[in-house]
């Protein structure tokens, strides 16, 4: 009787025993997985550069491209017996779509998201709100298929310019996956606004629209800012959409319905056909490495502007 | 003065009603256009049958197929990862700790990073180095140190490690505090509350976010470009390292590089609808999900 109660008392410290071991070894899991962002981000940053260092380091490669060159010709002509790679073409190229796009984008969503959160009534926002999310879901892909098959007709016959795929037309289609970003960063923070400012503001009797305009909209606009900072970053990132409705030819000026390259386009459009290990191969990966560092710059940016909203609203409170 | 005030503001009103209205244009002029298009040329034969004559005939079951394949390696990879980290972010780790900041700052920054450079990365990490380096250890010849199907979809699931982690981190959030204090007074221990009674809660949360990478897993064609997508193959993938064909890179070649783009127009505007058509049935499954739990959320409190 005895010796069994002992051996029950014993199985089940055992049982214990064993339970936690195995529930020691998941945590264990759960805690290394957690590091997998973290390691990735490092990956991307070490194995970027690792290829694009030849530019700055070795002899040979940096005859035909170091950073002198990069900016002491307008050049960008990657295939040829003497390639030049003149990184001001493109990075102008970059400028003059991703300016088009934010012109567009921002009156667009920040109008929207004040629409959305200060004037629309309840059941026509539970409609909004998914209609923006099914704009961000469409692949980008499917946007530039859309910019290069119907957009550049269209505008072609409004503007009557010589070349049918251009700065404009890859603005516009980059504003359609910039503006779901914005909107939704914009509207959320127009949201995170407390009512009780906007009641205060209403007693004193000013208008729905001066009250949205004063008090809301000052009130959010840290966040506003950010939506649009990161609307920035995804837009110099944006690949397919420039791609497919840019033109892709690397013409230095100012005009917007000049065809155009960007940073993003020319590593899709070269990377495909470069020799591993070549000039023009590191020079491509220089590129992405430049676009990787600035992402993360305009995230930080991002980042801080939204950590100045939450401050501005916790003191207000 | 009151009435000026008030027709200003009106004015105003209805510049962000019209900003509003132009963002339902733009998704109804680019959804409808392609529906108008795309939608006669969608058969059994187009979705069942290899492209024949140059893409000219035939269907685009290989790109559905290869997709498919993609997504699911993808969200094999990407799912417990992301899980995992949420669920440390949110059951285990001290919100202020440096580790935690750190954890959080990685995962925005990644769903910052341009899809292009994901592409770079695949091919400088996976393909030149842990593809390279794997043929060299083993001996073989250019087996793995190749774009395929295996690296292409772990370029992918990277990509979406941060769309997983913050929506499983929202289903967390979702569960109340009440139902883990209940289960912990109840002799359970940590571990077992997680996978007993907030994992369970959580799993609707989880799904939408399972379900929303796998849209845009499908739908990237930047990162896949030079990690395994292929122009044309005569066969499906069957094994990891197989290249394969793919719905988004196959609009792109479709679309840019046909000899003959009149003749190509019906077919390119099929593939466009099957691929919009997956990718919002996904995003509507996700969107809808999501919002009866947030009612469900709502009511519980």
């Amino acid at each position: 009787m005895e010796i069994t109660e002992k051996k029950s008392q014993l199985e089940s410290i055992s049982l214990k025993k064993r339970f936690r071991l195995s529930e020691y070894i998941i945590e264990k899991i759960i805690f290394l997985s957690s590091f997998l962002a973290i390691l990735g981000v490092v990956l991307i940053f070490v194995f970027v550069f690792r290829e694009a260092l030849p530019v700055l380091t070795n002899p040979e490669v940096k005859k035909e491209a170091s950073l002198k060159l990069f900016f002491s010709t307008t050049i960008w002509q990657p295939v040829s017996d003497l390639p030049r790679y003149g990184f001001i073409p493109i990075i102008v190229g970059t400028l003059k779509v991703v300016l088009v796009a934010l012109f567009i984008s921002i009156p667009v969503s920040v109008g929207a998201a004040i629409y959305t959160s200060e004037f629309a009534p309840l059941r026509i926002k539970e409609y909004i709100k998914p209609a923006a999310e099914i704009l961000a879901g469409i692949p980008s892909v499917v946007l530039g298929f859309f910019a290069l098959m119907v957009m550049a007709s269209f505008f072609q016959g409004i503007f009557h310019y010589t070349m049918r795929l251009n700065a404009l037309n890859a603005g516009v289609a980059l504003s359609f996956a910039i503006i779901p970003v914005i909107y939704s960063i914009a509207e959320d923070s127009l949201n995170s606004v407390p009512r009780s400012l906007k009641e205060a503001s209403l007693a004193l009797g000013a208008n729905r629209w001066q009250t949205a305009s004063r008090v809301s909209l000052s009130v959010a606009m840290p966040g506003i800012l950010a939506g649009i900072i990161l609307g920035l970053g995804r837009a110099v990132g944006e690949t397919m959409i420039v791609l497919m409705a840019s033109g892709n030819a690397s013409i230095l000026s100012a005009n917007i319905f000049d065809s155009v390259r960007t940073m993003s386009a020319t590593i899709a459009a070269e990377l495909g056909e470069v020799v591993n290990g070549s000039a023009h191969y590191s020079v491509l990966f220089f590129i992405g490495a430049s676009l990787f560092v600035f992402t993360l710059l305009i995230n930080s940016l991002a980042h801080l502007t939204v950590g100045r909203l939450q401050r501005k609203l916790a003191g207000k409170i | 003065m009151k009435i000026k005030a008030s027709l200003i503001g009106s004015f105003f009103t209805g510049l962000t009603l019209l900003a509003m209205l132009i963002i339902l244009a733009i998704l109804f002029i680019i959804v409808g256009n392609i529906l108008w298009h795309g939608h006669q040329i969608i058969s059994w034969e187009f979705i069942s049958q290899a492209p024949r004559e140059g893409m000219t005939a035939g269907g685009i079951f290989p790109a559905i197929f290869g997709t498919v394949a993609l997504v699911l390696l993808m969200i094999i990879a990407v799912l417990p990862a992301g899980v995992m980290t949420a669920i440390y972010l949110h059951e285990y780790a001290k919100t202020d700790s440096i580790l935690t900041k750190t954890i959080r700052y990685a995962v925005n920054n990644l769903a910052g990073v341009p899809s292009i450079v994901f592409g770079l990365f695949g091919l400088g990490f996976f393909i030149q180095f842990i593809g390279v380096g794997m043929d060299k250890s083993l001996g073989l010849e250019a087996v793995w140190g190749q774009p395929c199907i295996m690296w292409a979809a772990l370029t992918l699931a990277l990509l979406n490690l941060p769309v997983v982690v913050v929506s499983s981190e929202e289903a967390l959030r979702a569960v109340p505090k009440e139902t883990r204090e209940a289960s912990l007074a109840l002799g359970a221990t940590k571990w077992q509350t997680i996978r007993r009674i907030v994992l369970p809660q959580a799993l609707p949360g989880i799904l939408t976010g399972a379900i929303l990478s796998i849209s845009r897993g499908a739908g990237e064609v930047a990162p896949i470009m030079f990690t395994g997508a292929a122009y044309f193959l005569p066969y499906l993938p069957h094994k990891p390292t197989d290249q394969f064909m793919e719905l988004g890179y196959h609009v792109y070649v479709m679309a840019t590089q046909s000899p003959d783009v009149e003749a190509t127009k019906p077919i390119l505007y099929g593939t466009v609808l099957i691929l919009l058509i997956l990718t919002l049935l996904l995003n509507f499954v996700a969107i809808f999900i999501r919002s009866k739990v947030r009612r469900q959320m709502r009511q519980s409190y």
